[in-house]
C-alpha cells in the first residue's frame, strides 16, 4: 500500500493552530505518511509542530460555512485544533489522519521507516539481556539456572527464550508445570532479595479446575524456593470470589492442601475496560472547563484513578513487606499473569531495590518485568482516554503503573536518578513512538517482525549522553535502603504532569525546575573548584618545604 | 502513670510514660527508652478534651488541638483520668489574659531586645514605603483615643479631601463604625483598596458623608472615574442584613461605583467546613473515595478558592483596570481581611519576602482588629465566635506557593509556625481582639514579638527557589482563574501536620536548603582558598615562609551527602499479615543506618509545644535536610517514621 494514496489533499495554507495557553498561529499544514506537520513559516518565530499519526487517538471535524475546523485527540493527552479553510480541503484532510491514524498492519507503522539522524553509540536492543541479570544473580547465589526450554517460544508463547527458575528443576519438569498454569506461564523468578535470599516468582494461575487438579512439578518448583521451615506467600491479584470463579473455566487457585507452606493473600486490583473507563472518566474530569470545585473533586473521585493507585500501591507494598519484614518468598500471578501480575513485581522491586532507582536499572526493569514477561503493548496501548473503540483489550495498565512509580518518586524525591519527564517519555512511547522496542504484545511477535533488525530501540536513543541529561534528577543521591511509600489518600495525588500537562499553566513549574538545577550545578561546581584549589595549595606548599629543606 | 499514648493509625503501636500537667503544657515522658522522649503540649493549643468509654485498658482521654495534632491516651485509673479531664477542661479555657503563657514566657533576651523585637514591623514604615501620606492620601488622628472606632487602630489613612466631618459622619453609618481607610495604596496608578464594615443602608436609608466618602476615594484616583465597591459576601446574606438594618450599598445613590457581590460564606460555615473536612483527616484508613467524598463534602477547598477569586479580581482590578476598590463584608473583619490581604499579596511582592509577610498580617489583620481572641478561642468565650478565618488566608498563601514555587522568600514552614503560634498564645502579637485591648493590656511590655523570633530564625524558613531577580519574584502574581480548580490541593503538610508517615519522606526543599548552606560554605571556602593562594605565590616569590593554618575547612564538604538515608517500615499494607508470625516492628531497623550525627540536630524553635529531645529528630532529619533546617520539634516520630506517630514513640 502507498501511503500517498492515502493523503488526498498533502498541503493546505492559512491553517490556523489552537492550543491551549498558546496564542493562536497561522501557517501551513502538511500531511506525510506518518506525520502531521503545521509550520508557522513567519520569519520571525518559525514554529513547527510534528505529529505522529499513531499518536491521534480521536479526530473530530465541524463546519462554520466553508470554514472546517478538526479537532485532535491524542495519546499522549494533548488536543489541538486546526482551522482549514475550504471545506473539501477539510474533509480530506480529516480522512487521510483518520485513516493514518488506524493502520492495522504494524509493519507499516513508523518504527519500520524511521532512520535515526543521531549516531547510535549503543544497540539498546541488546542493552539488557537477561543472561547478564543472571550473571548478577550467579554471583550471590548458585540456587538458580538459566533455562533455554522456551527456546522456540513453544512452551509459553508470551515467555522470552530464556527465564530463570530454580537450579532443582529440570527442563521437563517445566514443560509439565507449563501445562498446568494459564497460557503456559510456569512459575519465573522475578526479583531476588540478596539481603536475605528471599524471592519474587511471577506466574499465571493455576489451572486446578473444578476438580482440583495438582502439579507435582508445579508444588517442587515453587517450594524450591523456600527456606526449610519457612512460609510463603502467594499473591493472588484477584477477589477470592473471582478467583473461585475462575476454576469453573479451568482456572483457578494454589489450595492450602498442596501447598501447605504457603498463604495466600488475595489483593484485588482492577483491570481491562474498569481501568480503561477509569482512565477515560479522569480525562474528561481534567479537561472539564467548569467553575465548579465541588464538580471537579467528585469527578475526580468518580474515576476511581486514584483508589486504582492505592490498590496497586498497597499491594506491591505487602509483596515487599513479605519478603523484606517476613523474611518470606512470595508468588504473585493474578489470571493470565500478564498485566496486574507484571504491575506487583515490578513495583516491590523498586521500593526493595536501589538498582530499579537509576535510570538504566529502571530500564532493566521494564525490558525484564514489561517487554519480555510479555505485557501485551499493543493491544493494551492501541488506544488511549480519547478513542471511542472500548476494545475490551485496552488498558492504561502500564500507565497505572508509571503513576505508582510517580507516586514513591515523589515522596522520596531524592532516591531516584531519573525524573519526571523520564516517565512522561516512557508514557508517550509506549503509545505511539518512532522506536520499536513497545511494538508488539510479547518477545515471540517481536521476534517474528524482526524488530530488533529493522526498527531501533528506544533505548538507543534514550541512552545517549545528549538525552539522558534531560531525564537525570538533579537531587539523586543514591539510597541503598528499601523505601516505603505511604498509602494513606492524603499522601497520594493526581499526577498532574500526564493528566494536566496539557491544560494548566506550566511556565512556572518550569522555572522552579531550572531554579532547582541551577542550586545543584552551581554547588558542584564551586565543590569542583575548592578541590582544585586545595590539591593547587597542597602542592605549592609541599613544593615549598622541599625548597626550604634542600 | 502508666499512661499509654496510642498512635491512631496503628492501635498496636502504643507507648507508656507518664503524664504531667503543669501550668502551662501536659507533657508526656516516656518510661524505658534511654531518652525519654518527651511530648509537650500547651494548654492554648487544646481544642476539645473528650473522655470515652472505659475499656479493660483503661480509660481513653482523646486530646484535640487547635494546630491539628491529636493525642490519644489511656489512663489505667479511671479517676484519674477524670481528674486529668477536669483539670485540663479548666486549663484549656483560661478566663483572663494573665493567665495565656505569653504572660509567663521568658526567652531570655532582656528589655531592649524585647523592645527591639516589637520594632522589627513598623506600619508607619510601612505605608510610607507603599508611599502614603502624599497628594490624595494622608493619616488622620480621629481615630486618636479610639474615639470614632473601638477595633480601628489610632493612625489610620484616608483620602485627602475626607474632612474630620465626612469621616465621622461616614462611621456613623456604618457597622461598628469601621469607616472607609486605605488597606493598600499601589504607588504606580494611585489606585488603592480601601476596607470597611457594611453600610447601614437597611431599606433606604442614605448618608450624605458615607457618599462623599466614597467619592473622595475615587477622587484620590485621579485615573479612573469610578471605584468598585466589592461585598464578600453571598448576596442573599447582604439582602437579608438589610432587614436589620444593614445591608449593602445602593449604586443609584453613590455616584460612579460599580457594585459586585463576591460570595464568600460566613464564619459559621466555614467553622463547620474546617469541622468536616479534620473529620476526614482523622477517619481511620479511610478509602480514596472516602477522603475525596469528604474532602468534597466539606466544601474546605472550595471556601478557599472563592476567597483566592475575590483577590484575584480585586488585584486586577488594581493592577490592570487602575481602579480602586472599597471591600467590605459584614464587620470588615475577617473576609475583608482575608480578601484585602490575598490581593495585596498577588500585587506586591514585598510581601512575598518574610519581612513583608509579618507587615501584611500586623497591617491587614492586626491592626484592623481582626478579633483574634474570639476566632482563635485563646479565651475561654463563645464556640460560635470561634472560625478558622486566619487559616485560610494562610491556606490561599501556601495555594499560591504551590502554584508559584519561585515567588515567595520564605518556604511552608514558616506559615505553618505561624499558624501555630496564632494559637500558641506563647507571644503577645496575637491577644486581644483589637488594637486598644492590647494597648491596655500594655502586650509590648509584658510579652515578646513573634516577629522577631521569626526573623531570629530566619534561616530555617527561606525558599531555596527564591531568587529576588526572579520573573516570578517581581510585580503582580497571576494566578490562573476558574476553569483550574484542579490547581487548589488539600494541604496535608498542615492538617495531617503531625502524621509525618504521611509525607513525603524526603523534603525537596529542605534538601535544597541544605544544599545552598553548603553553597555559602564553598563560596567562603573558595575565598579563603584563593587567598591563601594568592599570599603563597606572593611569598613563595619572596622566598619566605607562610603557615597553612585552614586545614579544618575541608571536613564541611560533603556534609550532605550521604545523609538521606531513610528509616522506615512498611505500613500495615494488610491485615493479613497479623496472624502470621510477623517479627515485630520494634525489631526491623536494620536497614535504617542513620549516618547523623548529633551536630546536626539543631531545632529551629524549641519553645513550640514539643518534645524537646534529640531522639525525636533523629528520624525528621533522616528524611530532611541534614543541616538541621529545623524540623518542627514539636512533629515528632517514633522509631517507625511512616507509621505516623504523633507523639513519642
Amino acid at each position: 500500500m502507498e501511503f500517498a494514496e492515502l493523503i488526498k489533499t498533502p498541503r493546505a495554507d492559512n491553517v490556523v493552530l489552537h492550543r491551549p495557553f498558546h496564542l493562536a498561529v497561522e501557517g501551513t499544514l502538511c500531511l506525510t505518511g506518518h506525520h502531521l506537520i503545521f509550520s508557522s513559516r513567519r520569519q520571525d518565530n518559525a514554529e513547527e509542530l510534528w505529529l505522529l499519526h499513531s499518536n491521534i487517538d480521536s479526530i473530530d471535524k465541524r463546519f462554520v460555512g466553508s470554514l472546517g475546523t478538526i479537532v485532535i485527540k491524542c495519546k499522549d493527552l494533548r488536543i489541538i485544533q486546526l482551522d482549514i479553510p475550504g471545506m473539501e480541503e477539510c474533509l480530506n484532510i480529516a480522512s487521510s489522519i483518520e485513516a493514518l491514524s488506524t493502520l492495522d498492519s504494524v509493519t507499516l507503522m513508523y518504527p519500520f521507516f524511521y532512520r535515526p539522524m543521531f549516531e547510535v553509540l549503543e544497540d539498546g536492543w541488546s542493552s539488557f539481556l537477561l543472561e547478564q541479570e543472571f550473571e548478577l544473580l550467579s554471583s550471590v547465589t548458585n540456587e538458580w539456572r538459566l533455562s533455554c526450554v522456551n527456546k522456540e517460544f513453544s512452551v509459553c508463547p508470551s515467555y522470552p527464550p530464556v527465564v530463570i527458575v530454580p537450579k532443582c528443576v529440570d527442563d521437563d519438569a517445566l514443560r509439565k508445570v507449563a501445562l498446568f498454569r494459564h497460557g503456559g506461564r510456569f512459575p519465573v523468578l522475578s526479583y531476588y532479595h540478596k539481603k536475605n535470599g528471599m524471592a519474587m516468582l511471577r506466574s499465571s494461575q493455576p489451572l486446578t479446575g473444578t476438580n482440583g487438579r495438582r502439579c507435582k512439578e508445579d508444588e517442587k518448583l515453587v517450594n524450591a524456593t523456600l527456606r526449610s521451615g519457612r512460609r510463603g506467600f502467594v499473591i493472588d491479584t484477584r477477589p477470592l470470589q473471582v478467583a473461585q470463579q475462575a476454576r469453573a473455566k479451568g482456572g483457578g487457585f494454589e489450595q492450602e492442601v498442596h501447598y501447605p507452606q504457603w498463604r495466600r493473600i488475595h489483593k484485588y486490583i482492577e483491570r481491562f475496560n474498569i481501568l480503561q473507563e477509569s482512565f477515560i472518566k479522569l480525562v474528561e474530569a481534567c479537561n472539564d472547563q467548569s467553575h465548579n470545585m465541588d464538580r471537579w473533586l467528585s469527578k475526580l473521585e468518580a474515576s476511581n484513578w486514584l483508589t486504582h493507585i492505592k490498590e496497586l500501591l498497597t499491594a506491591a507494598c505487602l509483596a515487599a513487606q513479605c519478603i523484606d519484614r517476613e523474611g518470606a518468598s512470595v508468588l504473585v500471578h493474578g489470571s493470565e499473569g500478564t498485566d496486574s501480575t507484571l504491575q506487583v513485581t515490578s513495583l516491590a522491586q523498586i521500593i526493595l531495590d536501589p538498582r530499579c532507582r537509576t535510570i538504566r536499572g529502571f530500564e532493566a526493569l521494564i525490558v525484564r518485568e514489561w517487554l519480555q514477561a510479555g505485557h501485551p503493548f499493543q493491544q493494551r496501548c492501541a488506544q488511549s482516554a480519547y478513542s471511542n473503540s472500548k476494545q475490551k483489550w485496552e488498558a492504561p495498565v502500564f500507565l497505572l503503573f508509571l503513576d505508582c512509580v510517580w507516586q514513591i518518586h515523589r515522596q522520596f524525591a531524592c532516591s531516584f536518578e531519573f525524573n519526571e519527564q523520564f516517565l512522561i517519555m516512557l508514557f508517550e512511547h509506549a503509545y505511539a513512538s518512532q522506536f520499536g522496542t513497545f511494538l508488539g504484545n510479547s518477545e515471540n511477535e517481536r521476534a517474528k517482525l524482526k524488530l530488533p533488525q529493522k526498527t531501533m530501540s528506544l533505548w538507543s536513543w534514550v541512552n545517549r549522553p545528549e538525552e539522558m541529561s534531560k531525564f537525570q534528577n538533579p537531587l539523586y543521591e543514591a539510597n541503598s535502603l528499601v523505601i516505603w511509600p505511604s498509602v494513606a489518600p492524603q499522601s497520594l495525588q493526581l499526577w498532574e504532569g500526564v493528566f494536566l500537562r496539557w491544560n494548566r499553566p506550566s511556565k512556572f513549574l518550569e522555572e522552579a525546575e531550572k531554579e532547582r538545577i541551577h542550586i545543584i550545578k552551581y554547588n558542584k561546581e564551586l565543590q569542583a573548584k575548592v578541590n582544585a584549589l586545595r590539591r593547587r595549595l597542597a602542592e605549592l606548599e609541599a613544593q615549598q618545604e622541599e625548597e626550604e629543606e634542600a | 502513670e502508666n499512661v499509654r499514648l496510642l498512635d491512631r493509625l496503628s492501635s498496636r503501636r502504643a507507648v507508656v510514660g507518664t503524664l504531667y500537667l503543669t501550668a502551662t503544657h501536659v507533657i508526656f515522658v516516656e518510661n524505658g527508652s534511654e531518652t525519654r522522649k518527651e511530648t509537650w503540649v500547651l494548654h492554648s493549643q487544646i481544642s476539645s478534651i473528650e473522655k470515652q468509654a472505659t475499656t479493660a485498658t483503661g480509660c481513653p482521654l482523646l486530646i484535640r488541638c487547635k494546630n491539628f495534632q491529636v493525642i490519644q491516651l489511656v489512663i489505667p485509673q479511671e479517676r484519674d483520668c477524670h481528674d486529668v479531664y477536669i483539670s485540663l477542661i479548666r486549663l484549656a479555657r483560661p478566663v483572663k489574659y494573665e493567665e495565656l503563657y505569653c504572660f509567663s514566657f521568658n526567652p531570655k533576651l532582656d528589655k531592649e531586645e524585647r523592645e527591639q523585637g516589637w520594632k522589627l514591623v513598623d506600619l508607619n514604615e510601612e505605608y510610607n514605603r507603599m508611599g502614603v501620606p502624599n497628594n490624595y492620601w494622608q493619616i488622620s488622628d480621629v481615630n486618636r483615643d479610639y474615639g470614632v472606632c473601638d477595633s480601628y487602630p489610632t493612625e489610620v489613612y484616608v483620602p485627602k479631601s475626607a474632612t474630620a466631618h465626612i469621616i465621622v459622619g461616614s462611621s456613623k453609618f456604618r457597622s461598628r463604625r469601621r469607616f472607609p481607610a486605605l488597606s493598600y495604596y499601589c504607588k504606580g496608578n494611585n489606585a488603592s483598596i480601601c476596607r470597611s464594615s457594611q453600610p447601614l443602608s437597611g431599606f433606604s436609608a442614605r448618608c450624605l458623608e458615607d457618599e462623599q466618602m466614597l467619592q473622595a476615594i475615587r477622587k484620590a484616583n485621579p485615573g479612573s472615574d469610578f471605584i468598585y465597591v466589592v461585598d464578600t459576601r453571598p448576596k442573599l446574606n447582604a439582602m437579608a442584613n438589610r432587614a436589620a438594618g444593614k445591608g449593602y450599598e445602593n449604586e443609584d445613590n453613590y455616584s460612579n461605583i460599580k457594585f459586585q457581590f463576591i460570595g464568600i460564606e460566613n464564619i459559621h460555615v466555614m467553622r463547620n467546613s474546617l469541622q468536616k473536612m479534620l473529620e476526614v483527616c482523622e477517619l481511620k484508613s479511610p478509602s480514596m473515595s472516602d477522603f475525596l467524598w469528604g474532602l468534597e463534602n466539606s466544601g474546605w477547598l472550595k471556601h478557599i478558592k472563592a476567597i483566592m477569586d475575590a483577590g484575584i479580581f480585586i488585584a486586577k482590578a488594581v493592577a490592570e483596570e487602575g481602579v480602586s476598590v472599597l471591600v467590605h463584608c459584614s464587620d470588615g473583619w475577617d473576609r475583608t481581611a482575608q480578601v484585602c490581604s490575598v490581593a495585596s499579596l498577588l500585587l506586591d511582592p514585598y510581601y512575598r519576602t518574610m519581612k513583608g509577610f509579618m507587615v501584611l498580617i500586623e497591617k491587614d489583620w492586626v491592626s484592623f482588629g481582626h478579633k483574634f481572641n474570639h476566632r482563635y478561642g485563646n479565651l475561654d468565650g463563645d464556640p460560635k465566635e470561634i472560625s478558622p478565618v486566619i487559616d485560610q488566608f494562610i491556606e490561599c498563601v501556601w495555594q499560591l506557593m504551590e502554584q508559584f514555587p519561585c515567588a515567595f522568600e520564605f518556604n511552608e514552614r514558616f506559615l505553618i509556625h505561624i499558624q501555630h503560634h496564632i494559637y500558641s498564645c506563647q507571644f503577645g502579637n496575637f491577644l486581644c481582639n483589637s488594637q486598644k485591648e492590647r494597648r491596655e493590656l500594655k502586650i509590648k511590655e509584658r510579652t515578646y514579638s513573634l516577629w522577631a523570633h521569626l526573623w531570629k530564625n530566619r534561616a530555617d524558613y527561606l525558599n531555596p527557589l527564591y531568587r529576588p531577580d526572579h520573573s516570578q519574584s517581581q510585580g503582580t502574581l497571576h494566578p490562573q482563574i476558574a476553569p483550574c480548580n484542579f490547581l487548589y490541593k488539600f494541604w496535608s503538610g498542615m492538617y495531617n501536620r503531625f502524621e509525618k508517615g504521611l509525607h513525603p519522606r524526603q523534603s525537596v526543599t529542605d534538601y535544597l536548603m541544605a544544599v545552598k548552606e553548603e553553597t555559602q560554605q564553598l563560596e567562603e571556602e573558595l575565598e579563603v582558598l584563593q587567598e591563601r593562594l594568592a599570599n603563597l605565590q606572593k611569598s613563595q616569590s619572596g622566598n619566605n615562609k607562610v603557615k597553612s593554618k585552614q586545614q579544618d575547612q575541608s571536613k564541611k564538604i560533603g556534609l550532605y551527602t550521604s545523609n538521606n538515608s531513610l528509616a522506615n517500615t512498611p505500613q500495615e499494607y494488610s491485615n493479613d499479615l497479623k496472624s502470621f508470625p510477623s517479627r515485630s516492628p520494634s525489631q526491623g531497623d536494620e536497614d535504617s543506618a542513620l549516618i547523623l550525627t548529633q551536630d546536626n540536630l539543631k531545632s529551629s524553635d524549641p519553645d513550640l509545644s514539643a518534645n524537646s529531645d534529640q531522639e525525636s529528630g533523629v528520624e525528621d532529619l533522616s528524611c530532611r535536610s541534614p543541616s538541621g533546617g529545623g524540623c518542627l520539634p514539636s512533629e515528632d516520630s517514633g522509631k517507625d517514621s511512616d507509621e505516623a506517630v504523633f507523639l513519642a514513640g
